[in-house]
C-alpha cells in the first residue's frame, strides 16, 4: 500500500530499516524532568465553572468505554454498551460516551447494542496486548474485526522490534494494519510503558504516525505505568511537530490509568495548552477508560446539586 | 445464536429504561467553552494596617523622622498602607539595637541556641506561608501561583537550611575557626521581597551577625510581617532590625559607621554607588547586581523543554529577574523553527491580575519600572529589531506590558546590551559553539547562562567557558537553599546561598 | 687590572619579554646607605596598559591548563627560587637585611611557593562542592578564576612579600599585572628572570617598576582589570583602588583584611564560584 505523499514527505526516499534509523535518530529530543515540570504547571490551572460541566461533558463525549478481560462475556458487553449509550438513567443531558472498546470476539454484541446510536465500535486487534504473533496473523486479526463491524481499531506495536532498533517491522506493521483496516480508523497503541523513556515515546509517536496512524495511544492497560500526563504531553508534542511538517491531523488516546475527573480535566488542559481547540473534540482525543465515567457522573452530580456524590447512585455496569 | 440473544437482553435493558437510544454526534457540538476561571486567591488571610512603623530593637515605633511614604499594588494602584521613612537617627537606632543584640545576647549564644531560633522561624513561615504569599503579590505585582509555589516554600527553605549551619560553622571550610562580624546592614530589592530577606537573614543569622534589614520602598510590607513573625518567634529584640524607606535610608544603612558588612541585591548603578561610599573602609561587602543572561539553544536540544525554559527564563516574574536569560541565542539551523514555538506558546500567556491563580505574567512593580521597559522597547524598534507581541488584553488599571520578543537583534543593540528587567527577549543567532560563548560572555553582566543541548561533553565544554555564576543546562531559573548564587564581573561578588553563602557573613582565624 | 664588570639593565617583564618603559624613564634603585643600586626602569600607564592587555590575552590558556600543569610550573618556580637563591639573599642584604634575615626571608619564600604550588590540583576540592538541591537535578560548585588580577607587592620584605601575593592569585588561573616594591624593587626584577626560565608562559605574570602612585590609579580605573590584591597599597593608595574598582566592580583585597598570606582563602579571594545545574532523567 501507499502512504498519503503528506505523510510520506517526512519519511527517507527507501524506507528500509537503515533508512529509518537515521529518521528515528534525527527525531529531537525530551528533557524527562522539564516535561514532569511542565506538565505540572499545567495542573495548576483552574477553569471556570461553567466550563467545567462542559468539560466534563466533554470527557464523557470523548470516552473510548473500555472491557478488556479474559473474563469479558456478552452480557458484560451489553451492559456496558447500555451504560455507554446512555451513562445515567436518571439524566438525560449527559451524552454518551465516544465508543466501546472490546476484544475481537466481543465486537458482534457491541455492533449490535449500539446499532443505530453513532456510538463507535473499537476492537483491540494484532494480537493484544503483546503483539507477539507473525504480521500476516495480526492484519488477518485486523481484516476480521472491521468484517465483524468494528469501526475502530486499536492495534498495538510490536514493542520488541522497536527495542531492537527493528523500525522497518515497526513501520510495515503500521502500515499493512492500516490498509487492512480501511476505512476504520486506526488507533496505534505505542505500551509506552514497556519503552520507558520519554525519547522513545517521541520517536514511537513519530513512528506510528508516518507509517499511517490515525490517532496515537499511549497503553493497553496491561502494562504498568499506563498513561501518564507527561508521556501524553509528550505525544501531544509530536502530533503537533508532525502536524506542522505535513499537515496532517493526528488524533490522540491516553488509556489507561485515568480514574478520576479530576486527572481527566488535566489531560484536557494539557491538551488545550499544547494542541488547543482544533484538538478539544471527541474525534482528535479520546480516553481510554472504564472507572472514569462513574467519576464524571459524580462530578457532575455534586455540580448540580452542590452536595457531593455517593458511588451507590450510579449504575455499574 | 449468541447474537440475536445478545440483541434482545439489549432491547429489553433499553425498553425497561424506557430511553431513546439516541446519541448527539459530536460533531454538531459548539466548540467548546473553555476558559480559565479567574480564580482570584482569597486576600482575607491578609490584614493590612493603615500605617507601619518601623522594627527597631523587638517593636514597631513610629519614626524620629517623622516621615512616611505609600506602598501601592501594582495590578490597580490602590494604596495599601502608609510606611514609615526611616531617617539617619532612626538607623542609627536601629544600628545600636543590632549591636547591643549581637554585643550581649546573639554573638554570646551558642550555635546550638541560635539554630533553633532560626528552625522555628522557618517553621513560622511554614505557617503563615500562603499569608506571606498573598502579601508578596498584593504590594509587588508577582503572580500569586509564583509567590505561593516558588518564593514562600524557597524563602521557607532558606530558613531551615541555614539554621542547621548555625551550630555547625567549625565544619564549613577547612582550617579556619569561625566567628561573626557583628553587625550586617543589608539592602533588597523589590523583585523578590521575601525571597532576598531569607537569602540575606538566614545566613547572617546563623553566622551569629546581627541585622538592620532595609526592603524596597515598593516593596516594604512582607518584611515587616516577617519582622512581626521573628517577635512572635521570640527572638531577642534587635537581632533583626527592619527599617523601611528609599535609597536615602538604603545609604544611611550601608554608611553607618558601626556596620560590619554590608550585603545589597539590586541594581549595578546602585551597586557601584554603596562600593564607592564603602571605599575607604573595611567593611565586608557583597554585591548581587544586574545581569543580561545569555540562552543558549543547540539544534539538538529538547526543543519542546527548551520553549519552556526560554519562556520560564525570561518571563518568569515579569522578567524582574536578575538572572534572567534575556538575551537567547538559537543556533542558525533551527532558529526560525525555534522563533516559531516560541511565538506560538507567547500565545497561550495569561497577562493580567497577579491574585488570579491562573497568571502567568503579573503587574510590572512600579510605574518607573514600566517607564523603562517601555523606553528600552522602543529603542528596540527604533533600532530595527523586530518586535513580536501576543494579542492579549491588559487590565485597565494597573501596571502591565505584554511579553515581549524581538527578532533581528544584533549584539550593537541596546536592547541585547542593557539589563530590561522586564518580560523582553532578544534573539540572536549563532554558528558554532565557539561563536556562542563568544557572544554569550560580550558583556560587563555574567551573572546567568543556559545551554540546551543532548550531547553532554558539549554542555560541559560550555560550562567551563560561560562567564557566569549560575550555568543552568537544560533547565533554567532553578533556585535552591543549597546552591550558592552570584555573578561575575559587574553582576557583583560574593555567593549568597548554600555552604559558599556563610562566608560572606563570616570573620575567621586561621591555624 | 682588575676586569670591568658587565653591569645588568633592569627592565620591565611583559609578555614573556624584558622591555625597557615605553617612557625610557627610569629611576634609581638605592641601598641602605642610600647609594644607587641600579637604575631601573619607571614603567608608565602605557606599560600597564599593555600588560594587561597581554595578561587578559594569557588568562584563559593559563586558566584552561589542567591543574596538575600549573601546579608543576609553580614548583618549577620554586626550583629555579632555589637555584638562584645566592643572588636573592645578595640583594636582600643591599637593602638592609641581615645575612640570617635575608637567607631565612629567600628560604620561607621558597617554601612558601612549594606550599602553593601544591593547590591548583587540590584547591577546587576543599571549595567546590556537590550541592544536595531539593529537586532531580546535578548541581555543582566550582571556583575558577576571577580572570585579570592586580597585585600590588607589598614594601617589604622584598621577596617573600611578593611571593606571598603572588603564588595564590596563580593557584586558579588567574593572569597578573603586579606592581613591584617601589623602595625595593630588585628582588623583583630578579624574581622576573626566575619565572622567565621556569616554563611560566608568556603574559602569565607580568612584572612593572615604578611609582606606586603614579600607576595605581590606572589600574584601579582599568575596566579590564577583574581584581586587585593591595595588599602592598598605603592606605591612601589603597582608598584610591576601592574608588577605582567600583567603575567595573572589581573585587578588592585590602591590606590587613584578615587572611592569612599562607591560605587556601587567599585562592579563595581571587576565584569566582560557579554553579551548573542538569536535570536527571532517563
Amino acid at each position: 500500500m501507499t502512504l498519503a505523499p503528506a505523510r510520506t514527505s517526512i519519511l527517507p526516499d527507501r524506507i528500509t530499516t537503515p533508512t529509518l534509523r537515521t529518521f528515528i535518530r534525527g527525531v529531537t529530543s525530551v528533557d524527562e524532568v522539564g516535561a514532569a515540570e511542565r506538565v505540572a504547571a499545567l495542573s495548576k490551572r483552574s477553569i471556570k465553572r461553567e466550563s467545567k460541566r462542559a468539560a466534563l461533558d466533554l470527557i464523557i463525549r470523548m470516552m473510548d468505554l473500555t472491557t478488556l478481560e479474559g473474563k469479558d462475556t456478552p452480557g458484560k458487553v451489553i451492559q456496558l454498551s447500555a451504560k455507554a449509550v446512555r451513562p445515567d438513567p436518571t439524566d438525560p443531558t449527559i451524552p454518551s460516551v465516544a465508543a466501546v472498546c472490546v476484544y475481537p470476539a466481543m465486537v458482534p454484541y457491541v455492533v449490535q447494542a449500539t446499532e443505530g446510536t453513532g456510538i463507535h465500535v473499537a476492537s483491540v486487534a494484532t494480537y493484544f496486548p503483546s503483539g507477539q504473533v507473525d504480521t500476516k496473523l495480526k492484519v488477518q486479526e485486523t481484516r476480521d474485526v472491521v468484517a465483524a463491524g468494528a469501526d475502530e481499531v486499536d492495534m498495538v506495536i510490536d514493542r520488541g522490534a522497536f527495542l531492537s532498533g527493528e523500525y522497518f517491522k515497526v513501520f510495515d506493521e503500521v502500515r499493512r494494519t492500516k490498509e487492512a483496516a480501511g476505512d476504520a480508523h486506526l488507533k496505534v497503541i505505542l505500551e509506552t510503558g514497556e519503552l520507558e523513556t520519554l525519547d522513545n515515546v517521541r520517536r514511537a509517536s513519530m513512528l506510528a504516525m508516518a507509517a499511517g496512524a490515525d490517532f496515537i495511544k499511549t497503553s493497553t492497560g496491561k502494562v504498568s505505568p499506563a498513561a501518564k500526563l507527561d508521556v501524553t504531553l509528550v505525544m501531544l508534542e509530536a502530533i503537533r511537530d508532525f502536524h506542522d511538517a505535513t499537515g496532517v491531523k493526528v488524533g490522540m488516546k491516553p488509556a489507561g490509568g485515568v480514574r478520576t475527573s479530576k486527572d481527566a480535566m488535566k489531560y484536557l488542559l494539557v491538551l488545550n495548552e499544547t494542541l488547543g481547540e482544533g484538538w478539544m473534540t471527541p474525534d482528535w482525543f479520546r480516553f481510554g477508560a472504564s472507572s472514569l465515567l462513574n467519576d464524571v457522573l459524580m462530578q457532575i452530580r455534586w455540580l448540580e446539586t452542590g452536595r457531593y456524590a455517593s458511588p451507590d447512585y450510579f449504575t455499574k455496569d | 445464536m449468541a447474537r440475536n440473544r445478545a440483541l434482545r437482553i439489549t432491547r429489553l435493558l433499553h425498553k425497561g429504561l424506557n430511553l431513546a437510544i439516541t446519541r448527539i454526534p459530536s460533531t454538531t457540538h459548539e466548540p467548546l467553552l473553555w476558559e480559565y476561571a479567574e480564580s482570584r486567591e482569597s486576600t482575607d488571610i491578609v490584614s493590612l494596617d493603615d500605617s507601619y512603623g518601623l522594627y527597631i530593637d523587638g517593636e514597631f515605633r513610629k519614626p524620629k523622622s517623622r516621615n512616611s511614604f505609600t506602598t501601592v499594588n501594582p495590578a490597580n494602584e490602590d494604596v495599601l498602607a502608609k510606611v514609615s521613612e526611616a531617617g539617619p537617627a532612626d538607623v542609627d537606632d536601629a544600628v545600636s539595637a543590632a549591636r547591643a543584640a549581637y554585643e550581649n545576647v546573639w554573638g554570646p549564644m551558642s550555635g546550638a541556641e541560635r539554630a533553633k531560633y532560626i528552625f522555628r522561624i522557618a517553621r513560622m513561615i511554614q505557617e503563615r506561608s500562603r499569608e506571606l504569599a498573598v502579601l508578596e503579590t498584593l504590594d509587588g505585582g508577582k503572580p500569586i501561583k509564583e509567590s505561593r509555589d516558588i518564593d514562600l516554600p524557597l524563602v521557607a527553605g532558606h530558613f531551615f537550611y541555614y539554621a542547621g549551619w548555625a551550630d555547625k560553622l567549625d565544619y564549613a571550610f577547612p582550617g579556619i575557626k569561625p566567628k561573626p562580624l557583628g553587625v550586617a546592614g543589608q539592602v533588597i530589592p523589590w523583585n523578590f521581597p521575601m525571597l532576598m530577606l531569607a537569602w540575606k537573614v538566614a545566613p547572617a543569622l546563623a553566622a551569629g551577625n546581627t541585622v538592620v534589614l532595609k526592603p524596597a520602598e515598593t516593596t516594604p510590607l512582607t518584611a515587616l510581617l516577617f519582622a512581626e513573625l521573628t517577635q512572635e518567634a521570640g527572638l531577642p529584640p534587635g537581632v533583626l532590625n527592619v527599617v523601611t524607606g528609599a535609597g536615602k535610608t538604603g545609604a544611611a544603612v550601608v554608611s553607618h559607621d558601626d556596620v560590619d558588612k554590608v550585603a545589597f541585591t539590586g541594581s549595578t548603578a546602585v551597586g557601584k554607588l554603596i562600593q564607592s561610599q564603602l571605599a575607604g573602609t573595611s567593611k565586608k561587602l557583597t554585591l548581587e547586581l544586574g545581569g543580561k543572561g545569555a540562552h543558549v539553544i543547540f539544534e539538538d536540544a529538547p526543543l519542546d523543554q527548551a520553549v519552556e525554559g526560554v519562556i520560564n527564563g525570561i518571563f518568569f516574574n515579569q522578567g524582574h529577574v536578575c538572572c534572567a536569560g534575556s538575551r537567547l541565542f538559537v543556533e542558525e539551523s533551527i532558529h526560525d523553527r525555534f522563533v516559531d514555538k516560541l511565538k506560538r506558546r507567547l500565545d497561550t500567556l495569561r497577562v493580567g491580575d497577579p491574585m488570579d491563580k491562573n497568571t502567568d505574567i503579573g503587574a510590572i512593580n512600579s510605574k518607573e519600572q514600566l517607564d523603562k521597559i517601555n523606553e528600552l522597547v522602543d529603542a528596540g524598534q527604533s533600532e530595527g529589531a523586530e518586535i513580536f507581541q501576543p494579542d492579549c488584553e491588559l487590565p485597565q488599571k494597573g501596571f502591565y506590558f505584554r511579553p515581549t520578543l524581538f527578532t533581528g537583534v544584533s549584539q550593537s543593540h541596546r536592547i541585547a546590551q542593557e539589563e530590561i528587567f522586564g518580560p523582553v527577549l532578544s534573539i540572536l543567532s549563532f554558528r558554532t559553539p565557539d561563536e556562542a560563548v563568544e557572544k554569550a560572555n560580550n558583556t560587563p553582566y555574567g551573572l546567568s547562562a543556559g545551554i540546551w543541548t543532548t550531547k553532554g561533553s558539549r554542555i560541559l565544554w560550555m560550562a567551563d567557558r560561560l562567564k557566569a555564576g549560575v550555568v543552568w543546562a537544560n533547565t533554567f531559573n532553578k533556585f535552591d537553599p543549597t546552591s550558592p548564587f552570584g555573578g561575575y564581573k559587574e553582576s557583583g561578588f560574593g555567593r549568597e546561598g548554600g555552604r559558599h553563602g556563610l562566608l560572606a557573613y563570616m570573620d575567621w582565624d586561621e591555624g | 687590572m682588575s676586569r670591568l664588570d658587565v653591569r645588568k639593565t633592569y627592565k620591565l617583564y611583559i609578555g614573556g619579554k624584558f622591555p625597557r618603559s615605553e617612557s625610557g624613564r627610569s629611576y634609581p634603585a638605592l641601598d641602605k646607605d642610600g647609594e644607587v643600586l641600579a637604575r631601573v626602569a619607571q614603567g608608565s600607564r602605557k606599560d600597564l596598559r599593555d600588560a594587561v592587555r597581554i595578561a587578559r590575552g594569557a588568562q584563559s590558556s593559563w586558566a584552561g591548563r589542567t591543574g596538575y600543569n600549573r601546579g608543576q610550573i609553580l614548583y618549577r618556580i620554586a626550583e629555579t627560587l632555589e637555584d638562584r637563591s645566592g643572588t636573592f639573599v645578595e640583594q636582600l642584604m643591599a637593602t638592609g637585611s641581615t645575612k640570617k634575615q635575608a637567607t631565612d626571608e629567600v628560604a620561607a619564600a621558597i617554601d612558601r611557593m612549594v606550599w602553593y604550588a601544591g593547590w591548583p590540583d587540590k584547591f577546587a576540592q576543599i571549595y567546590g562542592n556537590l550541592n544536595p538541591v531539593a529537586g532531580p537535578f546535578f548541581n555543582i560548585s566550582s571556583p575558577e578564576a576571577t580572570g585579570v588580577v592586580g597585585v600590588i607587592a607589598p614594601e617589604q620584605p622584598g621577596l617573600l612579600g611578593l611571593v606571598s601575593r603572588l603564588a595564590p592569585v596563580l593557584v586558579p588561573g588567574n593572569t597578573v599585572v603586579l606592581l613591584a616594591s617601589e623602595s625595593n624593587p630588585m628582588p623583583a626584577i630578579t624574581f622576573t628572570e626566575v619565572l622567565d626560565t621556569s616554563d611560566v608562559p608568556g603574559g602569565v605574570v607580568n612584572v612593572l617598576t615604578g611609582f606606586k602612585d603614579e600607576l595605581i590609579p590606572f589600574l584601579a580605573d582599568h575596566m579590564d582589570v577583574n581584581a586587585i590584591d593591595a595588599g602592598g597599597a598605603s592606605s591612601e593608595q589603597a582608598q584610591r583602588v576601592q574608588e577605582g574598582a567600583v567603575h567595573n566592580v572589581k573585587r578588592v583585597l585590602l591590606p590587613g583584611q584578615g587572611v592569612a598570606e599562607q591560605s587556601p582563602y587567599r585562592i579563595a579571594a581571587f576565584t569566582e564560584t560557579k554553579t551548573v545545574w542538569h536535570p536527571k532523567g532517563v
